[in-house]
């Protein structure tokens, strides 16, 4: 079925002529790249799937969706408790800060000295003795460190890969930003306490989970919002007032509820954050848990977007708020469309949006119901969805290291994390609330393109220390005498003959290369350099940036 | 030479006019480019502290809440102490190398500064200076990539370039803005194997007309205009010794975009490490030891570029000031205004701009902050309009300055 010849491909070889303007002999209008043909309907139908519900398709998962039945392959991705996920949870046993609770995580990673700071700048200390006795390992930036190599060998070795999606498009929903103050030791305890239970179950626990979570209690500043007469009792800022912050009342209508255009007013705002005044972090420094302080609380009675909270409920009227806007249609709306933008397209159509906003409604914000009405959608499965996402890096790596058949170790997590800064997204980096942009136009940018190539070289030529990749068994059966067979192979395995006719052309016209060619079947096999230079640039391709 | 903008911006039926450009033409307008203005914008995240950048020493307020940490008057011929610069104002002394700057009145400083908004969180803070509309989130781009889209169009590829990791938010928007760590790893790196810089260029080149091949051929464009232009081989002109930091690097190779005559338009670098809660100092210590850094790559950014200065304008920002009184830790805690440098070619400087708010208690923000007189806004609109010719209200939405015009560009 692969052994589409290269003769007929070299028919159109990217001509060089020195000097003249390439752009001129370009149509102006070219009309998409045509599929190849070797791929049939129901193939293109569970590519599409892999493509959208996990991290990128590895070599073989094809024809195992393909025996399973997609259908039956969607079903067990919703149900992730029911995949047995051995290896993956022993390759993180090697992050031992990923299971540990906060008290503890203050306790062993405290934050720097600030004397040392001041002996440093005066030269009182040098730095190799500040890396003596502040190593870097006992760091609290170590805390998310080990949090993105572990996103990085869940996303590339998890089998509930849509579980693991779901996790992320979670967590950038309820965005935190590690680096911001008291966050660094939260972090690791947010994604594991607030959102993971609930990535694949109800919606409003998920709001219920990071409402009350001391990461997101930082990050937002509801920890210090107070009724307006508060004054701080103890601590260097005794007697200081600390009055209402608005914060986090307005992020959680605008971006985690609501959305922007949800209907609700300043007035709502301030009513929303007098409800959550008292909602604070016992301790931050030693214990670090919810509490709630009476004594900061606003008593009086709030009006939430028409709904009426009495004077008196304390504790409770968060509670309250929170049941108002997630029962809220615009919610609905808001949330749906993030969905089907995730999963469809960058312009989510509106009557599928409208579709999975009914579920919502209907199912008191069922996840995986949610998605089931994405993934049975003619848009999911539409001309206009196929290909038509952007991966954003942390996607391209991860699928890179899934394309050519790679593991990873925790040491190779932190490697692939870094990669994924390199080309724009430092994991648990983000720092406004909004997260990560699901957008292409946010990821496309030269030096990110540059470095997404960089990396495919990197990754193909083995420089990632801890990941290994599998070119000889992509390559295996191919006659590595023969640069047309090799590259078959890996056109088949890494883009699934997906490519279009152009990238197939300038690739085959690639084989004429003389540093390509020095292919040899004889000493280092047919997983010598020169097959990593093909596969790099496969990886590197436009095609391999989509999803 | 097509670029993605060009695309967005004409629509498909411009395509064929442009794509048959050629290569003379394209020369002409890159020899016009050549001529333009550049703003380089510098953020110093963490937020200075002004009252140490340029010291308000005639103030009577001052010497009292820095008990630790304030800085002496100056004195003449004491080098070590802040330097005067009009009877009210000095200069912090690891500072000092700018002041030839100020005596040729190429550099100006915008004092009480900042930011309508009264967020003390940096990241807010930044945003909301980034995208210049402060308290709103939900702006898509920055103002500096809403300058270059308000010029008109060229065709250079590095008409806004940002050194650094990332695209800041104040670069990201529709204007193709390049983000590189350096001009040297700007490139496909295969060592000697230039077939793998080859594929991919041809991957690229040629095929539909979308974002990413219209990027990917962009960035080709810049990656061979760059090696062409050897721009990363141009040395340091007229004796400039930059910092051997990274912020006197980002600026070291801005200057070489400029000299290599690229079409750069706007520039954006920044600096971290001003958040100096703890063991500020005074004189010394861990802030002067930033400020040396940030002085020194200003001065030999402003002495390597030379006579190409007058058409250069580098403006310094940070998300808001730090508290008036120095704190527990003698260092200082999130406050509001702070000071901004503007340095250049038609920068009317040798002036302290902007109305002093004064230090006695009840003239403080909250009773415990410099007050903000000059909304960030007001400097950054005249530094758009008068520098790069391109009119403020699309770049700040909803803002209409109440204050008069600064008059800090001529």
């Amino acid at each position: 079925v692969l052994g589409l010849g290269l003769v007929g491909l070299l028919v159109a070889p990217a001509t060089r002529a020195a000097g003249a303007d390439r752009s001129a002999a370009m149509p102006a209008l070219a009309a998409p790249a045509p599929v190849a043909p070797t791929v049939s309907a129901e193939d293109r139908r569970i590519l599409h799937t892999l493509s959208r519900l996990t991290y990128g398709a590895r070599p073989g998962d094809l024809e195992r969706v393909r025996a399973m039945g997609v259908l039956a392959w969607i079903d067990r991705q919703l149900r992730p408790g029911t995949i047995d996920d051995g290896p993956t949870e022993r390759a993180l046993a090697e992050l031992p800060t990923l299971r540990r609770p906060i008290p503890e995580l203050l306790r062993d990673f405290p934050r720097p000295d600030p004397r040392l700071r001041a002996q440093i700048a005066s030269g009182e200390m040098s730095r190799q003795e500040m890396m003596e006795r502040y190593p870097i390992e006992k760091r609290p930036a170590r805390i998310a460190a080990e949090l993105g190599a572990a996103k990085v060998v869940r996303a590339v070795t998890s089998e509930r890969q849509l579980e693991e999606v779901m996790v992320e498009f979670w967590f950038n929903h309820f965005n935190v930003f590690a680096g911001k103050g008291d966050v660094r030791w939260y972090v690791s305890a947010y994604e594991r306490e607030a959102i993971r239970p609930h990535a694949m179950g109800k919606f409003p626990d998920l709001v219920r989970a990071t409402a009350h979570h001391p990461a997101m209690l930082f990050y937002l500043d509801n920890w210090l919002s107070a009724r307006p007469d508060y004054r701080v009792l103890a601590g260097p800022n005794r007697g200081r007032k600390a009055g209402l912050n608005e914060n986090y009342a307005r992020e959680l209508m605008e971006l985690h509820t609501l959305g922007v255009d949800g209907g609700y007013t300043q007035a709502d705002v301030t009513e929303v954050a007098r409800a959550f005044t008292g909602w604070t972090i016992d301790r931050p420094q030693t214990s670090g848990h919810f509490i709630f302080r009476p004594g900061m609380h606003d008593t009086g009675e709030k009006i939430v977007l028409g709904h009426r909270i009495r004077a008196g409920g304390g504790r409770d009227d968060g509670e309250r708020v929170i049941e108002i806007l997630t029962r809220h249609s615009a919610t609905a709306r808001h949330v749906a469309t993030k969905l089907v933008r995730r999963f469809v397209s960058d312009a989510p159509p509106p009557g599928l949006v409208a579709r999975v906003a009914g579920t919502y409604t209907s199912t008191g914000g069922d996840i995986p119901l949610m998605l089931r009405t994405i993934f049975e959608s003619p848009e999911f499965y539409g001309e206009a969805a196929y290909q038509a996402k952007i991966k954003k890096p942390f996607e391209f790596v991860a699928s890179a290291v899934r394309a050519l058949g790679g593991t990873t170790d925790a040491r190779g997590g932190m490697a692939l994390a870094r990669a994924s800064a390199e080309i724009g997204e430092p994991l648990y980096q983000a720092q406004p609330p909004t997260g990560y942009a699901d957008r292409a136009e946010v990821w496309v940018n030269a030096g990110a393109l540059l470095a997404r190539m960089n990396f495919a070289l990197g990754l193909a030529l083995g420089r990632y220390p801890g990941v290994s990749v599998e070119l000889g068994a992509l390559v295996a059966g191919a006659d590595p005498s023969s640069p047309a067979a090799v590259l078959d192979r890996l056109l088949a395995s890494i883009v699934a003959d997906q490519a279009g006719p152009r990238t197939r052309a300038v690739l085959a016209a690639q084989l004429s290369e003389p540093q390509i060619t020095r292919l040899t079947p004889d000493d280092r096999g047919p997983a010598n350099t020169d097959v990593a230079k093909l596969a790099a640039l496969v990886i590197g391709s436009p095609e391999f940036q989509r999803r | 030479m097509i670029t993605r903008r060009t695309f967005v911006k004409a629509g498909g039926c411009a395509l064929v006019a442009y794509a048959g450009a050629p290569r003379f033409l394209l020369r002409t307008a890159r020899a016009a480019e050549a001529s333009g203005k550049v703003l380089v914008a510098v953020f110093q995240r963490g937020a200075v502290d002004g009252l140490s950048m340029v010291t308000p020493f005639g103030d009577p307020g001052y010497a009292g809440v820095r008990p630790s940490i304030g800085l002496q008057a100056p004195r003449r011929g004491e080098s070590e102490r802040a330097a005067d610069l009009d009877g009210f104002f000095a200069l912090h002394p690891a500072l000092a190398p700018l002041l030839p700057l100020w005596s040729s009145r190429t550099l100006a400083v915008v004092h009480a500064c900042g930011s309508p908004d009264t967020t003390r969180s940096h990241f807010d803070a930044q945003d909301y200076m980034e995208t210049g509309t402060p308290g709103v989130k939900a702006t898509p781009d920055g103002w500096l990539a809403r300058a270059v889209g308000a010029r008109p169009a060229k065709s250079s590829p590095f008409r806004a370039v940002a050194m650094g990791p990332g695209l800041p938010r104040t670069l990201q928007g529709d204007v193709g803005a390049i983000s590189m760590q350096s001009l040297d790893r700007f490139d496909v790196r295969a060592g000697s194997d230039a077939s793998a810089r080859a594929g991919f260029e041809s991957l690229y080149e040629q095929g539909v007309r979308d974002l990413l091949h219209g990027t990917g051929r962009e960035t080709f464009d810049a990656v061979k205009m760059l090696r062409s232009a050897r721009a990363s081989r141009l040395p340091p002109a007229n004796g400039a010794d930059y910092p051997r930091a990274p912020f006197g690097e980002a600026l070291r190779q801005i200057a070489q975009l400029i000299k290599a005559d690229v079409g750069l338009e706007v520039a954006f670098a920044d600096m971290q490490g001003w958040d100096t809660h703890v063991g500020q100092g005074a004189e010394r210590g861990q802030l002067a030891l930033r400020l040396r850094d940030f002085g020194g790559a200003l001065t030999a950014f402003a002495r390597d570029l030379g006579d190409k200065m007058a058409d250069v304008v580098v403006l310094t920002m940070s998300e808001f000031g730090r508290t008036v009184a120095e704190n527990g830790n003698r260092g200082t805690d999130h406050g509001h205004a702070t000071a901004m440098l503007a340095l250049g070619g038609g920068v009317r400087g040798g002036r302290v701009y902007g109305r002093w708010p004064g230090l006695e208690r009840h003239q403080l923000f909250e009773g415990r902050d410099l007050a903000v007189t000059t909304d960030f806004r007001s400097l950054f609109s005249e530094v758009a309009t008068r520098h790069l010719g391109v009119p403020a209200a699309p770049l700040f939405p909803g803002f209409r300055s109440t204050e008069p015009p600064l008059g800090i560009l001529a």
